[in-house]
């Protein structure tokens, strides 16, 4: 008879963030328990106003072996960047 | 990431003619102080080295609930009892943080729990040792905390991005478990005369096995060199040691307490405590299994796993219950 | 002094007297719980129950502290919440019966949290609206606690009723071993109707129906059967116990107890 708790994931979104981060894993049996795993373990002290948890097998990662594939292309896209643009200092709200 | 599903083990990145290989750019990347994470190409006996540290590590955070757990029902006053749950919670957390770091080396928390309960697996020796006062609680704070404290601020700057940031969340909890240790020997020092005579009984137990936390002399071990040039330790036995006693002793004075070492005295050209000889045989003998408690311990964490076996059993068996249900209505309509 | 005027005062203090006993029940209910939960703290079935179930601890230890230290202040004979907690004696504790019976296995602490956990969250939710603004303030803060206790002993109590056949039986048997302390839970005695005639608590009588709803729907998730009623009149927030409560105390009590007078 299986015992084994699936691992979740978890992300907490902390009272002044805007994103949820990911603090660790926890071991549930189900999803209300690994919620209240998740609050019982991270945020005991005021960490978080949000949780998320997900199942690590859900998750999809990209593989470090593609990241200059994946990463390096937008290095010298500059474009992407406000900084690259010069506009003169007496025209406002741009 | 820390998914177990991502299994690396085994894989090896093909040799660069260029630059010598995985194990090259590895080291380079350690000595550059980058962060190794879970999906990362790693010498295999870095993984090993760091799932049987971290595992131990875990296994000696949930061990050690057990000597303080032992006075939660005693707790002097309800402020005391209400912090001595909270550390004792915290220590539970801190297990649940490394074993969350291990598991994403490839190794899963059942293995690793059935490695502790065989005996496979160690623990920090320090928690064979029983509590048998309160002044132990207090002792046990100041002391052990402190020595934890000493050893763990280090590697939050370890080469593994999961064990460092799980060390960072533990040194900022830990401090407050030092601080609770420290004032309740103080109330103790200040109190009673018996109450004074259960902290100096206290100090006089547990200060030689928090001397011996920090390991023997790095020259006695064999793991060493290759931790730290892997940026899993960052400094030697003997370093750690000898900060926590420079620290502690001062410590000790203000409460008013004797540390008991005759040969303890300050050293002014060293600018450093020389202590005696420490009894390396009763660490190595609680190690290998003959301390006061190991047998206790062992056979507590071993009997709540027993015991506990029908209510995993029912949680997974309900959980399955609710996806076959679930899936029902699907399958009725398709 | 008229006679008019020693009835008034007779009347206060006897209100007094109610009032500090009925605040010192909540206090003690929820210390003998946690005391009891506080065995539990290493031997858990997981390690993340090791977590949940000190953290139902240590929100009643908050509890007791609240209560406590208000039932000392009432009283007025400058006992606070150490004093009370640890130096008075079984027959002056005034804990439910439920809240001292053994924790058994993880099934019969289960049981014996959620019964509670229901029975908490009707009490401090009628409390919020309390006259004393202090006791609603207390109500107030342990009701969102209360809320996240039951979730947890509710969720435990369908997955070990609807697991396997083990656990059923195991669950059931709890049930049916702790139902005849629920006898106590919304009996009003003379203090109960003092406090409610002086529009500090709510008439706990009412409250039941309430309270059995929501029992019938979580034992109804838990394929339970609920046991018959079961007179038991052997209440505790009378100052009547079991045996168990004594041998709690004495391991509680004992430090204090051995060094008087003596700060901790």
């Amino acid at each position: 008879m299986s015992e084994n708790w699936p691992l979740f994931e978890v992300f907490i979104r902390s009272r002044a963030g805007l994103e949820h981060k990911h603090v660790g894993s926890v071991h549930a049996a189900d999803e209300r328990m690994a919620i209240e795993h998740a609050r019982d373990v991270y945020t005991r002290r005021q960490e978080g106003v949000s949780i998320w948890v997900v199942r690590s097998s859900d998750i999809v990662a990209s593989d470090p072996g593609e990241a200059e594939a994946l990463f390096e292309p937008a290095r010298d896209k500059v474009y992407r960047h406000p900084t690259f643009y010069t506009i003169p200092d007496e025209v406002k709200n741009l | 990431m820390y998914t177990q599903a991502l299994d690396v083990h085994g894989k090896e990145a093909a040799p660069d003619a260029a630059d010598g290989g995985p194990a090259q750019r590895f080291q380079a990347r350690v000595d550059a102080e980058e962060k190794i994470e879970p999906k990362d190409w790693m010498p295999e006996a870095y993984r090993q080295t760091l799932i049987r540290q971290i595992s131990q590590h875990a296994h000696s955070e949930i061990v050690g609930m057990l000597p303080e757990g032992n006075w939660i029902t005693r707790a002097p006053s309800l402020r005391r009892k209400a912090v001595l749950i909270a550390k004792v919670q915290d220590e539970g957390g801190h297990g649940m943080y490394l074993y969350s770091a291990a598991e994403t080396l490839g190794i899963d928390r059942a293995q690793m729990f059935e490695q502790l309960l065989s005996g496979a697996a160690k623990y920090s020796s320090i928690f064979n040792y029983p509590t048998l006062t309160w002044a132990d609680v207090g002792a046990i704070g100041w002391l052990v905390d402190g020595a934890a404290i000493m050893n763990q601020i280090p590697i939050c700057r370890c080469s593994y991005g999961p064990y460092a940031r799980a060390m960072v969340r533990i040194c900022k909890e830990e401090s407050f478990h030092q601080r609770q240790g420290f004032e309740i020997m103080l109330t103790l020092a200040e109190g009673s005369p018996e109450q004074r005579a259960m902290a100096q009984d206290a100090l006089n137990r547990w200060w030689w096995p928090s001397i011996m936390m920090f390991g023997p002399s790095d020259a006695d071990s064999k793991h060493t060199a290759q931790s730290m040039r892997w940026k899993i330790k960052r400094f030697s036995n003997d370093e750690l040691r000898q900060k926590f006693i420079d620290i502690t002793v001062p410590q000790a004075h203000h409460l008013g307490l004797t540390i008991p070492d005759p040969q303890l005295r300050w050293n002014p050209a060293t600018e450093h405590y020389d202590i005696g000889p420490i009894d390396w045989a009763e660490f190595h003998a609680v190690l290998k299994g003959h301390g006061p408690c190991n047998r206790e311990r062992l056979e507590a964490r071993r009997s709540a796993y027993e015991a506990g076996r029908w209510v995993r059993e029912a949680a997974a068996a309900h959980a399955q219950k609710q996806q076959r249900r679930r899936a029902l209505p699907a399958a009725a309509a398709g | 002094m008229s006679a008019a005027t020693d009835s008034r005062t007779d009347a206060q203090r006897e209100l007094r007297t109610a009032h500090c006993r009925y605040v010192l029940r909540l206090g003690d209910t929820a210390l003998v719980l946690a005391q009891r939960l506080g065995e539990w703290v290493g031997h858990a079935p997981q390690l993340e129950e090791d977590l949940a179930l000190a953290n139902l601890a240590l929100d009643l230890v908050g509890q007791a502290r609240l209560l406590l230290t208000y039932a000392g202040e009432l009283e007025g004979r400058g006992r606070d919440e150490d004093t009370l907690a640890f130096l008075r004696d079984a027959p002056e504790y005034t804990n439910l019966t439920l809240a001292e019976q053994p924790n058994g296995d993880f099934a019969s602490t289960i049981v014996r949290q959620w019964l509670i956990d229901t029975w908490q969250l009707e009490i401090y939710q009628g409390l919020c609206a309390s006259t004393d603004t202090r006791l609603a303030a207390i109500a107030a803060k342990a009701l969102k606690e209360t809320r996240y206790h039951q979730r947890f002993s509710s969720g435990w109590l369908v997955r070990l009723g609807d697991g396997t056949a083990e656990s059923q039986a195991r669950t059931q048997r709890a049930l049916d071993e702790l139902w005849r302390f629920t006898a106590e839970l919304f009996a009003p005695d003379e203090v109960d109707e003092r406090m409610h005639a002086a529009g500090i608590a709510p008439a706990l009588a009412a409250l039941a129906p309430a309270w059995s709803a929501r029992v019938d729907a979580d034992l109804a998730d838990a394929t339970l059967r609920r046991p018959p009623p079961q007179p038991y009149p052997w209440h505790g927030k009378r100052g009547v116990h079991t045996e168990h409560l004594g041998h709690m105390l004495a391991e509680m009590q004992h430090l204090p107890r051995t060094y008087r007078g003596a700060r901790w």
